[in-house]
Parts: C-alpha cells; structure tokens; sequence
C-alpha cells in the first residue's frame, strides 16, 4: 500500500511525550507519534510493551499521565463528557477479541454507533447494517444470530464491520490477526486494506504479527521500553541496522531485547 | 508494630475502599438522572428483576408466612393468645419479613447476575468498546439497572406481602381451624398503612443497594475469569450485608421514639 495524502500540515493525530504508568510499572515513557491523514501506521512491539495502552490514550478509555495528543490539532488529553464522545464519533475500533455485546444479535452490534450516539432509526440502521456485513463479507443470514454463536474470524469480520459502521474518519485495529490461522489472518487483512482504502480513511493498528504490519502498514513504528524507537516505510523495515528492529522482525530470542520472563 | 501496621492498612484501604464506593456511587446517580435515557435497556431490567424474580420471591413469601403462623401458634397456645397470630403474622412480614427476604433472594439472583454481565463485559473489553462507540457505560449499563432495583423491589415486595399474608392465612384456616372471615377480619384491622409503607421504603433502598453492589463489583472486576468469579460473590455478599444493616437503621428511623 501506497500513502495517498502525506502532504497535509497538520498530522490526522500527533502525540507528544506521553506517559503513562499502572502502580509502578512505568509502561508509556515520553512515547512520540505522528500519523498522517489518510496513512496507514502499524506500531509493532512485544506482548506488554503498551501497544493497546497508547490506543486507549487516544480514544480517552485511559487518562495519560502526562503528555499531549492532538486529534485533527485539537489538543484531546483532559476533555471529558460531550465533548470527548465528539472526537471518538471520529474514531471506529475494532477490538483484540472483537468485543462484541454479547446480548445484543449482530446486527445491533454493527449499527450500535449508528443507533446510539447518531440516532439513527433502527429500521435504517439495520438495512446501514446488512450492507457493512456485506462489505466485510458476511451473508445476511448472520444478522440475527448472536455472538456467541460466530467462530473466531466471523467475530472479527463483525467487530470490522462495528468500527467501520459510522464510517469513521480514523480506524484503530488493536491486533486484528491474534486468534486466528494464517490464513483467515491474511483475508483480515486483505479486508482490512480495502476497506480502509474504501473509507479513505486513516489508520492505527497495533500487532505483533509481522505479516499483518507488512500487508496492511504504509509505514511501521516500534514500540520499546515505552518509546517508539525506529519508524520507517514499510520496505525500510528489512533493511534498518537498527539490532532492536531486526531482532523483532526476524522473531530471535537473542539480541538487544530482553523479554521479561517475570511481570510485576 | 508490625500488628499496628496491619490495622493501619487495613483501614486505610477500607476507608479507600469506601471512598471509591461513593465516587461511583455518585457519578452513577448524576447519570441516572440525565438524558439520554435508554427505555429498551430499563425495560429488560425491568423484566429481569421484577418479572422473572416473582417466581423466587413468591415461593419464599408463601412459606415464610405459612411457618410464621404454625411457629406463633406452637407459641401462643402455652398463653392461650392464639387470637394474636393474624396480627403477628401481617406486622411481620410486612414490616420486616417481607422486604428482607425478598431483599436477600433478588440479592442473590439479580446482584449475581449483574456483577457476572458487567464484570465480563469489563474483562472482554466490551465496556471499552462502548466507550469507543460514543457510549456512556453508565448511563448505558449502570443507570438502568439502578432504576430497575429501585423500581422493581417495592412492586416484589408488595406481591410478597400479599402472598405471605395468604400463606399465614392458609395454615391458619385449614390447619389451626381459625374462623377464615375472623381471621381476615384481625388481619385488616390491625394492619396499618404505615407497616406496609415502611416495608416499601425498604424494598427500594434494597433494590437500589443490590443493583449498585452488583454494577460496582462487576464494573471494577478484572483479571478474567477469576475476577469475574469474585466480583459475583463480593456482590452478593456486599449487598447481603448491606441491606441487613441498612434494615435496622431504616426501622429505627421509622419506628423508634
């Protein structure tokens, strides 16, 4: 994937310095990152280095202990009620597990946005509904089933449906491959790459899995010790001399990175 | 010193603990009572703690006011006041019977159930994702099941007097041959509206205490399964607690001088 637009002043989301500590695991430490309109940027990192945390900054879920994150150069850190939900009507998430309300049939998980925060009719939301299953390829007999009764690549292809449902201007993917095989990983993200190139819009994907960052990224950044310590195009990934990069990209116990085996 | 720092800590995280209780507590109540309303979501709680909890309550009304007169006759009979069984068996459950036991089966039925479907929805990151989506969880989830505590335990509790009332009625009549129209007769003259109300003020504050008990714990469950597991006995433990003692205090600002 190519990047359309790079040219835009203001980035879709810069992020500045942000920190964020749980007790005494420090797990965000002055973490810098620019993400472009219309660009596609994977941060990569090991399992608990704070990948989903910067997510949940940005989308406001967490509150940043220091720091600042502009959305569209509206500076997001320290808004609250209304005026926060306005900047997440911007965003559309799809979650790890997917996240699907269980108690609610397919159908009102996709349209929930639509519903909820645009009040939307449910008549017309549910047809806005059929059409997103359509999209990431679900038939509509899947509608009225419940969660619960989906397997592991159904659910994600709902909760790509949820995210994209209001058509967002920003699309987050919190590890949209975990939980599934290689393949059905790889049509996730085939589909993914459509459809953010359909929406136009931009996106932040967080992964560990090397063959999704490389698919769906226009540009990669690493995450490590809570600092984004390499980011570059997608093809400058094999060829950096920087030892953290390579160690991960190429999956080796040994190298500069050392995984923690015990976690406070 | 080292058992002068166990207490110290001890009360401090309960005094923490307390503090974090009346924060959710009240940033709840602040949303219960500001649109967006969600009728669709109060109407399943509605239905979920009142409707489906009438079969519970029901049958632990029936029997708690059956034993009420088979135990006041086996006691009354040694003074010859068997007379006095209507009036015991309608102040008894109306002041205190029926708002405490209806209190302590929903606690276990409703208080569960929420802390287990809030609890996992926080674990499954489900509440994020409402969050994601422009949603306020507690004006989404919280509020509408403290409206439906608050609502539904007077209207169980009212159902349950009635039919704990019956039960004393039946055993009296057909097992302890009281005259049925005298025994209705005592029954209606003794009864005061104030027994009754008392005992609904009661079912609210019970209702509203269990549902917030189960929201609290399941909304602050983590850690899987295990967290999930342990928010739902904390609930219902809690709200178990709670309204035992919260019993006592709105008896004696009713009836005590």
């Amino acid at each position: 994937m190519t990047p359309r637009s790079t040219n835009s002043q203001t980035p879709k989301i810069r992020v500045r310095g942000l920190s964020k500590s749980f007790g005494d695991n420090q797990v965000l430490r002055g973490l810098d990152l620019d993400v472009d309109e219309g660009e596609s940027v994977v941060v990569i990192g090991g399992s608990g280095t704070g990948k989903s945390v910067l997510l949940k900054c940005i989308l406001g879920i967490l509150e940043p202990d220091s720091g600042s994150i502009e959305v569209d150069g509206e500076e997001v850190v320290g808004l609250r009620g209304g005026d926060m939900d306005r900047v997440r009507r911007k965003f559309g998430m799809l979650f790890q597990n997917a996240a699907l309300f269980d108690s609610l049939p397919v159908w009102e998980n996709v349209a929930f946005g639509m519903i909820q925060s645009e009040g939307v009719a449910r008549k017309r939301a549910r047809e806005t509904a059929a059409e997103k299953l359509a999209a990431v390829g679900l038939r509509p007999e899947v509608a009225d089933l419940f969660p619960a009764e989906l397997s592991g690549g159904m659910k994600k292809r709902v909760g790509l449906a949820r995210a994209i449902a209001t058509e967002p201007e920003i699309v987050f993917f919190d590890e949209p491959t975990t939980g599934l095989d290689p393949i059905m990983g790889d049509v996730i993200n085939s589909l993914i790459v459509e459809i953010v190139q359909k929406l136009g819009a931009t996106a932040l994907s967080i992964t560990h899995d090397m063959a999704s960052a490389r698919k769906i990224a226009h540009r990669i950044a690493m995450l490590y010790e809570g600092r984004i310590i390499w980011n570059g195009a997608t093809e400058e990934i094999d060829s950096t001399d920087n030892a953290y990069v390579q160690q991960f990209v190429n999956g080796r116990a040994e190298g500069p990175i050392e995984m923690p085996v015990r976690q406070a | 010193m080292a058992l002068l720092q166990i207490v110290g800590r001890t009360f401090l995280s309960f005094l923490a603990a307390v503090g974090r209780l009346f924060l959710f507590m009240s940033l709840s109540i602040s949303h219960a009572v500001r649109p967006p309303f969600y009728g669709r979501i109060l109407g399943r709680q509605l239905l979920e703690v009142g409707y489906y909890s009438l079969p519970v309550v029901g049958l632990t009304a029936i029997f708690t006011g059956m034993v009420l007169a088979l135990q006041s006759y086996t006691g009354f009979a040694r003074f010859s006041a068997e007379s006095a069984i209507p009036n015991v068996v309608v102040v008894s459950i109306t002041r205190e019977l029926g708002p405490v036991l209806a209190g302590l089966m929903v606690a276990g039925r409703i208080g569960a159930a929420m802390a287990a479907e809030i609890g996992t929805m926080r674990v499954t990151e489900q509440i994020d994702a409402l969050t994601t989506l422009a949603t306020n969880p507690y004006k989404y989830l919280i509020a509408p099941r403290l409206w439906a505590g608050l609502i539904s335990l007077p209207l169980l509790v009212l159902t349950a007097d009635i039919i704990g009332i019956f039960g004393g009625y039946l055993v009296a009549t057909y097992k302890l041959d009281f005259n049925a129209a005298t025994y209705l007769k005592n029954t209606r003259e003794f009864l005061e509206v104030m027994d009754v109300v008392s005992g609904l003020v009661k079912a609210a504050v019970f209702g509203f205490l269990i549902a917030l008990m189960g929201c609290y714990h399941g909304f602050h469950s983590k850690g899987g399964a295990q967290g999930v597991g342990a928010a739902t006995t904390n609930a219902v433990v809690s709200a178990s607690i709670l309204i035992l003692s919260s019993n006592y205090i709105i008896t004696e600002l009713f009836f005590a001088r």
